[in-house]
């Protein structure tokens, strides 16, 4: 187990590592950040003497060493447009998209499993084949379009739901605000979880079926058959079971893809979470504050990664973690 | 129980005066939010959207692009270089402190240092302190757009901004990238105060209670400011009625808009002018008057304005809207396919030749479509355009280095004058003086360079009106950039929200005057 934690962090360093290096080289192709940071009747001149003074104008190396040596206390440099810490900036932001994140895995787990399970039992049901037609169309639908559908159906046409932001938010702890504990934040939530799980809804279930049906197909299901068990115990106890192994496994690393969604969908609903944040520092040319949210999200992608790979030890007993072959 | 019945006194007449003012929340939502609390951080239209707000200026545009009193009550030319303005008496600060002249004085010598500002402040030599409620502006040469350049200046508290922040540093320092005090507190004389503000999310507003227009009819005491960067959610968000008050209004929604029986429409016919520059310097044909009045003869831009725009523009002919002094009635939009060709077969070029294009896809409205568009005419006078289209942040590093033949560029004129368009745009390019920074055709011509320094000098209106005319005669005759359009503006609000009286070309809105009518 300590092993396997040495292991991981050394990984991560390395995964931190090549991020902040590619990051930093594309920066110079993004656009250059004094255009957004003074009018445009401002001079050359005078745009060059701030490019100085921000050290724009150092060779690559030393730029990127400086950032290092900073990284390694924690500062990942200071947000043009925010004027504050990035990471601080980031940490901000990142209960939004945490939330909106859970919400969608919310969704996805509690009707992609019922569904993918009764598509599996009952193959020739209507329901099934209704199922797996509406998910065929859900996967090829993209999120945006899903959601600024949804808005004009539900916020504009039925006036139902609200059409964008969080709404009201309470603080927990820690400067953690959260919309699941007022009405309004969870009215809020309602739409943009939905549009964030509609790919990944349609996927989970179609996963869970396929799965399923093997799984049922397999020898030791149709042992229990014949030793008479009830139906009940073999789709639910010795069918599932064994189903959901590959998909903890997908559900670990579409939970990073997830996020990656994200940055459609808040920039949609006008969330303020970290997607919609990376895109406006995008378009604003705001490189510490990228750099920043790269190194943030693969962190999250490392940490999610040995989370799953923990459970699928708890849940398969032959995985052994400290094996340097097995495991991952 | 008498100071129980006291307290019910005051309470209902409390409740009276309140229902009898009429007050108001207004729930706006524009495509971003101002960078910085600090007016003088960074030129843009956010800034001065936020500066209208929390700052007053000493005299301020009004809808007919003529100037209304403010800060300052009158003002009056005292010789060639001296303007002399009354500011208003009894003028608090948000701060409690009262406004003087030393506060004006000393907004002017931090607008003097900013680097967004100190250009269009150069012409001033100084400000001086005549009496508590009397300044004198002083130019270093007779200059006619004193009144212009006073729209931009806020008085700034100067007690409040005085000593150092917590972290040691100046109060006033103008920081562009880090932690400032004046980028994050403010106080100034304007209608609002900011309670409380996340970046990029909210900022909320209430109305200044010991505000000096008293005689405003503006009856809103509360402002939710939020972002919306998307246009579709924009849209649904007032169509929805979760806020209301929008701006811009994205072209393809502005019917949609127009029908809904909920929601009024504001436009305006813009003032800032869409272009492409033809490098000279880069293609030799550009070079012959006639390839260039070629193309622009080629290119449609009334049709673009209809079909791409979807009359969300003006077809232009010059740089200067009308309403501006250089503006030249006679001067039209050019479309004609038989002439372009007759004009490209005298210039020797029949067969044609190829051309490289480049212009922003998120910067003006419908940039990317309006150079397609412009890109499929000029193949008809065999002019074959390898176009290639980028996010505003990556375009302007290109335009500085005139990456490409044809340059897409916009202009709006930071002093709402003729001349600005001239000074960055077709002057001879000069890195010295600045003059033609964003001259990408390298364009020059000596009578226009002469025209633009002479008129800066001149304080006669009819005489400088003439030279600014002569200058747009001139550019067109040389066809010495190709004209698209001047963009519109369009607001929209709720019924009931009355946004027409307060709404401007510049795209500030007054909003301390709206009223909103249940």
């Amino acid at each position: 187990m300590f092993a396997f934690f040495v292991r991981r962090l050394i990984q991560a360093t390395l995964v931190m590592l090549v991020i902040s290096v590619i990051a930093f080289s594309i920066q110079d192709n993004l656009g250059d950040p004094l255009r957004e940071m003074v009018g445009q009747s401002v001079s050359e001149a005078e745009r060059q003497a701030l490019r100085e003074e921000m050290g724009l104008n150092d060779p690559f190396i030393v730029q990127y060493w400086r950032f290092l040596q900073k990284a390694l206390r924690g500062d990942l440099g200071t947000s043009y447009f925010f004027k504050r810490p990035a990471v601080d900036v980031i940490l901000d932001k990142l209960p939004a998209t945490l939330e909106l994140v859970f919400g969608a895995s919310l969704i996805i787990i509690l009707l992609s499993v019922p569904i993918g399970v009764f598509a599996a039992i009952y193959p020739k049901h209507w329901f099934s084949k209704f199922a797996m037609g509406v998910s065929i169309v859900g996967i090829s639908i993209p999120v945006f379009l899903t959601a600024i559908l949804s808005i004009y159906i539900f916020s504009v046409e039925l006036n139902w739901l609200p059409s964008f932001g969080r709404g009201e938010t309470v603080e927990i702890f820690g400067g953690w605000t959260t919309g699941f504990l007022t009405r309004d934040g969870l009215v809020h939530l309602i739409l943009p979880c939905i549009a964030l799980s509609s790919i990944m809804l349609p996927l989970f279930i179609r996963l869970i079926r396929a799965e399923m049906l093997e799984v049922l197909e397999s020898e030791y299901v149709k042992f229990a058959w014949a030793k008479g068990l009830s139906p009940k115990r073999v789709w639910f106890v010795h069918a599932l079971k064994n189903t959901l192994l590959p998909v903890i496994t997908v559900g670990g690393v579409q939970i990073g893809t997830l996020i990656a969604y994200t940055i459609l969908t808040e920039t949609v609903f006008q969330w303020p979470g970290m997607g919609f944040l990376f895109l406006e520092a995008v378009n604003r040319v705001d490189t510490p504050l990228i750099i920043a949210y790269l190194i943030v999200v693969g962190l999250i992608f490392v940490i999610t990664n040995t989370i799953v790979d923990l459970v699928y030890g708890l849940v398969n007993p032959t995985v052994k973690l400290a094996r340097p072959q097995g495991g991952d | 129980m008498k100071k129980f019945f006291k307290f019910l006194v005051i309470s209902v007449l409390g409740m009276t005066v309140g229902v009898a003012a009429n007050a108001a929340t207004l729930r706006m939502a524009y495509d971003a939010d101002p960078v910085s609390l600090d007016p003088h951080e960074q030129l843009s239209g956010g800034t001065l959207q936020l500066s209208h707000m929390i700052f007053d200026p000493l005299v301020r545009w009004n809808q007919e692009l003529g100037f209304d009193p403010r800060l300052a009550e009158s003002w009056e030319r005292l010789d060639e270089n001296t303007f002399r303005f009354k500011l208003r008496k009894g003028v608090k600060f948000h701060s409690g402190n009262e406004m003087t002249a030393l506060d004006v004085s000393w907004t002017f010598d931090r607008l003097k240092k900013s680097p967004d500002f100190k250009g269009i402040f150069a012409p001033f030599e100084a400000l001086n302190v005549v009496d508590q409620h009397t300044i004198d502006i002083v130019t270093k040469e007779p200059y006619p757009l004193v009144l212009h350049t006073a729209t931009y200046i806020f008085p700034m508290d100067r007690k409040f901004y005085d000593g150092y922040d917590e972290n040691g540093k100046p109060k006033d320092a103008i920081i562009k990238h880090g932690d400032a005090f004046a980028s994050t507190n403010a106080s100034g004389t304007g209608p609002y105060t900011i309670t409380s503000r996340e970046q990029g999310v909210k900022v909320e507003f209430v109305r200044f209670k010991d505000y000096w227009d008293t005689n405003s009819p503006g009856n809103v005491d509360k402002i939710i400011f939020t972002p919306i960067k998307e246009d579709p959610t924009r849209v649904a968000a007032l169509l929805s009625g979760d806020v209301d008050f929008i701006a811009p209004v994205p072209p393809a929604d502005l019917d949609r808009i127009d029908k809904d029986p909920n929601v009024d429409l504001v436009t305006m016919s813009g003032t800032r002018i869409i272009t492409f520059q033809l490098n000279q310097n880069r293609r030799p044909e550009f070079k012959d008057p006639r390839v260039r009045q070629a193309i622009v003869h080629a290119i449609n831009n009334e049709g673009i304005v209809e079909k791409i725009m979807r009359g969300f523009g003006t077809a232009a002919a010059q740089q200067s809207p009308k309403g501006y002094m250089g503006y030249k009635d006679n001067l039209k939009p050019r479309y004609d396919l038989e002439k372009a060709k007759a004009l490209m077969k005298e210039a020797g070029y029949e067969d044609g030749f190829s051309v490289t294009m480049m212009a922003p896809n998120n910067r003006y409205v419908n940039d990317d479509k309006i150079a397609e568009a412009v890109a499929g005419m000029l193949a008809k006078i065999n002019i074959k355009v390898d176009l290639k289209t980028m996010p505003k942040a990556q375009y302007w590093p290109k335009f500085d280095e005139r990456a490409a033949d044809m340059m897409m560029i916009g202009w709006h004129s930071d002093t709402e004058d003729s001349s600005n368009f001239t000074e960055f745009l077709a002057m001879t390019p000069d890195e010295a003086t600045g003059y033609g920074q964003y001259n990408s055709g390298n364009y020059s011509n000596p009578r226009v360079d002469e025209l633009v320094l002479a008129n800066q000098k001149e304080t006669d209106e009819g005489k400088r009106a003439a030279m600014l005319q002569e200058i747009e005669q001139i550019l067109y005759d040389d066809a010495a950039f190709v004209p698209l359009h001047w963009q519109d503006r369009a607001w929209a609000a709720r019924k009931g929200v009355d946004i027409a009286p307060i709404v401007n070309v510049m795209n500030f809105p007054y909003l301390g005057d709206l009223v909103i009518k249940e």
